[in-house]
Order: structure tokens, then C-alpha cells, then sequence
């Protein structure tokens, strides 16, 4: 291990959220080791990884991007990149690639860069499940080949050992695919030969940025410096701060077992986990345990069997919001006839639903009685078919009873408060994740491809 | 009539990977997480009435250090489905607020 604690400087929560030049300098200034950031998740659903698109817009990743280049280049250490592109599929990685090295050129930087992929192709997929190699994660059963066969893309996600190989052999910069948060800001810390333990509870408490701190809203980094008994943490912007209480908060979010977190070949036990304020910013944890575990990768797969149109109406008349449920059944009722007597049997299996914004969309619930009327509310229409075109198709046979559909039969029709002509807007395919299995693997390497990009090396097509 | 939005300071929801939904609810102080984190309203039969979750699939974790305890169930239709209608379930604790723990 190097003299003191590994010092790992996390800019942001995400590429793209919005990395402070201030801060990265602070962070270099308080002698950082390396900048680790993840740049995806899945939260934002399946779509990312189906499409292999980003979520962030090209410009917020190449900001970043310049801004961390720029500093680790000037500082001499790595900048480590997970989850690249939001999904970390190989089109998501290749995306970020073309950004770093514009920036490169941009900079007059000669980096060499590692490139991690971990998208797999189905057939390597039907082996090892063949192979008995791939088990389910509640809620899911166990995988066949037909829901394989249904992913646009699958991602095996990343431990640190791909990161670890790639800093050994020399990389100034690692994009890489789809890895877990926490490895892909643990590795550098790993390879230095810090706590296990406290290498990955730091990667965790770390993996938001900011979102560990006081005040989450005024610091868009971290920085994390690991020993060999435990780590400390201090946000990037000097005017904030870390407490005990917020950084032991973070081992909650976005996580189902507070206590627990499962990675490739182990599990973080935080348990007995004591945490220090050290001085007015800065807080120390020490008693986190890595368990070793069989060396497992979760699977990713995301795919579309399903499309949707949508329609968007206004309603102000107090008619309607006297009873808003009612109207919802006595129009939800008339646009399911109005499909089965306009379109029939060719429709298929499909699925409309109404939520009504300003009343009860969010949940779907029943509000209870003497819940007072909303001043109006908004109504999506959702027609869900097996064909972008029949979606479509069901969402203009019921176009008219949507937009006129009475309170009583016997008056005039009301028209409601359409936003957009045309009315109707094709969504596109229902993308799903449709994976929650792990793949058991005997080597951390087996599933992932590392490629270099050395600009040294002469000009980069 | 004690309800669970008295006795807590905070209450968060949010997705933990597309299949679980996590509610993170942190009591005002530890006399009151002691009195009502494990209290039966908090049970899986109130997550079934509320969100449609499978009784047997609901976990429940009290943190005594932070006074809070985090309650995890998984989803009935998986992120992103066709009846989506909260990606993130960032708003699903709002339903939690007014049960009685009487």
C-alpha cells in the first residue's frame, strides 16, 4: 500500500450531472489519488440499455468530461469512468469513447485508454445457462431462451477486476461499461492494497457524489480517502459538510437491505459500522467487512414487446370533477366498446388505461370519500397494442369519445382541452427490463473485453 | 389517532433496481422509533392493501442508529412496465403517511 490513505476524488454523482471545477481542484489540492465517477444507472429504466442511448445530453458529458480530462492529465493520476453512457452496453461505451478522445484532441492530451465491454451476446448467454451457471433474483424464475431471446441488449455487470487489470497495465483514462457503482470507485483503492471493507463501504457512501453530504444541493462531489483500518469522507465544496448521520443515511438509498450489499465476489457488511464526526466537515467509518463470495455478475437485459400511443386532454368543468371516478369508469368503459365495435378482434390483446392527473394518476387508488374536487385535472390516455400501428389505430377510433365524452348522456357535448393536433403521439415500444439473474463465473474476466485507444501511439480515427 | 406522517420526520420511497421498491422512514427521535418501528400496521398486510405486494416478498429492517427503519417489497409490475405509472417510486411513500398506528 502506498504511504496513507488512497485518496479517491468522486466529482459528481453521475457524468453529465454537472462537475465543478472548483471542486475537482480542491479535491487535487487535498492530494487526490485518482477521479472515479459512475456515469449510469439503471434507474432511469430500461429504454437506455435497449436503445443503447444516453440519457445525458452530448454536451452536460463532454463538459464533464473536459473539465475531468483536464484535471487528471495536469495531476499525473487515473480518471475512471463506469457504467458509461448511462446503460454501459458497447454502444453506450462507444459513445463516451468519441467524446473523450474529441476532448483529448481538443485538450492537445495524448491519454491511453482502456475500454471495457460487458455486453454479451445471446448464444454466450444460452451456454452458461445451459451450463446451470445462471440463477434467478427474487421476484424473477428461473431464465429460458425465449426471454433471452426477447433483450435488445444484455450487459453483465462489472466488479473491479477489469478496472484493477486496466490501472495495472498503464491506463490514464477507463471507460467502462456497465459495472456496479461501488467497483467502479473502489478498484483504484483495491489495487493500492487498502481495506477491503473500506474500499467498497467508501465506493458506496461515495457512488451519489454530494448526496452524502449535509447539504446535497451544494456540493456536487466527494472525497474519499481510504486506510488500512477504515476511510474518511469530506465533501469537495469547503462551505459543506459530512455528519455521521449523512453519511450513514446513504448506506440506505436506492438499496433494499441497509446492512448489506451484494457485489461481484462478495458482500458488504456494514452492521457494525461506527461512524465519527472527525472535525467540522469530515467524517471517519470504521468497522466495515467484505465477505468473500463465489464470483458472481448480474445480468442486465432490457427489451420491447409492447407499444404504446398516448392522448392528453385538460378538464376544468365542475361536472366532471365532481366525480371524477365515475366519469374515469363510464369513459374507460366506452372507449374499451368503442375499440371492440370500431377495430374487433384484430386489436388483440390490448390495454388502455386513464390516468387522471390533478386526481389520482400517481397511484391509480381510490381517493377517499369527501376528498374535495380538484380545481381540474389532466387525463392521459395510454392505448398499449402489440404493433406501434395498432396502438395507434386505438388511439383514433377513441379520439372522439375522449375528447366529447359527457357527465349525462342526454346533454350537449362538451369538447375537453386537447394540447397538441395532432392529438394522438405513437410513444414507441414499452421497453422493460426483463433479467434479474446473476451468471456464476470462475474468472472476473470472462465475460468482458478490455480495448485500447493509446493516443500516444499516432492519430485516432 | 397516531399516524405514521406524526410520528416521523421524514419518509422517502425509491426504486432499488427495476424489480424492489424501498420506503425509508425515519422517526422523530428514538423514544418514537422504539415505540412504532415494528408496530403491525407496518406489516406486509398493510404493503398488500396499499401496493399489491406479495405478503411473503416484503422485508423489513429496522436501523436503530438512525432511528428509522427501511421496509423493501418487491414491485408487482417491473420498472418501466405497461402500467407504469411511477419510474422512479419516488412518490409511493405518500400513500404511507396516513396509516394508523393506533
Amino acid at each position: 500500500m502506498m504511504d496513507g490513505p488512497i485518496k479517491i476524488l468522486v466529482p459528481t454523482g453521475s457524468l453529465g450531472a454537472g462537475a465543478r471545477e472548483d471542486e475537482v481542484r480542491y479535491g487535487i489540492a487535498r492530494g487526490a489519488h485518482a477521479i472515479a465517477t459512475d456515469a449510469g444507472s439503471t434507474d432511469s429504466g430500461a429504454a437506455y440499455l435497449a436503445l443503447g442511448i444516453s440519457k445525458n445530453n452530448r454536451g452536460s458529458v463532454k463538459r464533464d468530461l473536459t473539465i475531468l480530462m483536464r484535471a487528471a492529465a495536469d495531476a499525473g493520476i487515473p480518471l475512471i469512468v463506469g457504467t458509461s453512457g448511462q446503460a454501459g452496453g458497447d454502444r453506450n461505451v462507444d459513445w463516451t469513447r468519441d467524446i473523450a478522445v474529441e476532448v483529448a484532441k481538443e485538450l492537445g492530451l495524448r491519454p491511453k485508454i482502456a475500454l471495457l465491454y460487458c455486453e454479451q451476446e445471446k448464444e454466450t448467454l444460452k451456454r452458461y445457462n445451459g451450463a446451470g451457471k445462471v440463477r434467478p433474483l427474487p421476484p424473477l424464475g428461473a431464465l429460458d431462451d425465449a426471454t433471452i431471446d426477447a433483450c435488445d441488449h444484455i450487459v453483465a455487470v462489472m466488479g473491479p477486476e477489469p478496472y484493477i487489470a486496466a490501472l495495472a497495465s498503464g491506463a490514464d483514462i477507463i471507460l467502462g461499461g456497465r459495472t456496479t457503482d461501488t467497483a467502479v470507485l473502489a478498484s483504484f483503492a483495491l489495487l493500492k492494497g487498502a481495506s477491503v471493507g473500506a474500499s467498497w463501504h467508501a465506493a458506496k457512501i461515495a457512488e451519489c457524489g454530494g448526496q452524502c453530504t449535509v447539504s446535497p444541493a451544494a456540493s456536487a462531489g466527494v472525497l474519499i480517502s481510504i486506510g488500512a483500518d477504515g476511510f474518511e469522507v469530506e465533501p469537495l465544496s469547503i462551505e459543506n459538510r459530512c455528519s455521521p448521520e449523512s453519511v450513514s443515511a446513504h448506506m440506505l438509498y436506492e438499496n433494499s437491505n441497509p446492512f448489506l450489499l451484494t457485489e461481484p465476489g462478495g458482500v458488504l457488511d456494514v452492521t457494525d459500522a461506527v461512524y465519527t464526526q472527525l472535525d467540522a466537515r469530515r467524517v471517519a467509518v470504521a468497522g466495515s467487512v467484505w465477505k468473500h463470495q463465489s464470483y458472481t455478475m448480474k445480468l442486465e437485459g432490457a427489451g420491447s414487446r409492447r407499444f404504446q400511443t398516448i392522448m392528453l386532454i385538460g378538464i376544468q368543468d365542475p361536472h366532471v370533477l365532481g366525480d371524477v371516478d365515475a366519469f374515469h369508469d363510464r369513459m374507460l368503459a366506452a372507449l374499451y366498446d368503442r375499440v371492440h365495435k370500431t377495430i374487433g378482434p384484430a386489436a388483440g390483446d390490448f390495454h388502455i388505461s386513464l390516468r387522471m392527473y390533478g386526481w389520482n394518476a400517481v397511484s391509480g387508488d381510490r381517493p377517499p370519500p369527501g376528498t374535495p374536487a380538484p380545481r381540474e385535472i389532466g387525463v392521459l390516455f395510454v392505448a398499449t397494442a402489440d404493433s406501434q400501428e395498432m396502438a395507434s389505430q386505438i388511439a383514433k377510433a377513441c379520439n372522439p369519445y375522449f375528447f366529447h365524452f359527457p357527465v349525462l348522456m342526454d346533454e350537449e357535448l362538451p369538447s375537453y382541452g386537447f394540447a397538441f393536433s395532432p392529438a394522438d403521439i405513437d410513444r414507441g415500444p414499452v421497453y422493460e427490463f426483463l433479467l434479474n439473474h446473476v451468471v456464476e463465473l470462475e474468472d472476473p474476466m470472462e465475460l468482458v473485453r478490455t480495448v485500447w485507444i493509446d493516443m500516444a501511439q499516432g492519430e485516432v480515427a | 389517532m397516531v399516524k405514521l406522517k406524526d410520528v416521523c420526520r421524514h419518509v422517502r420511497s425509491k426504486n432499488a433496481g427495476p424489480y424492489w421498491v424501498t420506503f425509508d422512514l425515519f422517526f422523530d427521535g428514538p423514544e418514537k422509533f422504539r415505540d412504532y418501528h415494528d408496530h403491525p400496521a407496518l406489516g406486509p398486510d398493510t404493503f398488500q392493501r396499499l401496493y399489491g405486494a406479495d405478503p411473503a416478498l416484503v422485508r423489513h429492517y429496522p436501523v436503530p442508529s438512525l432511528n428509522m427503519v427501511k421496509i423493501s417489497h418487491a414491485r408487482i409490475s417491473p420498472q418501466g412496465g405497461v402500467v407504469e405509472r411511477d419510474m422512479h417510486c419516488g412518490q409511493q411513500f405518500v400513500r404511507l403517511l396516513d396509516v394508523e398506528l393506533t
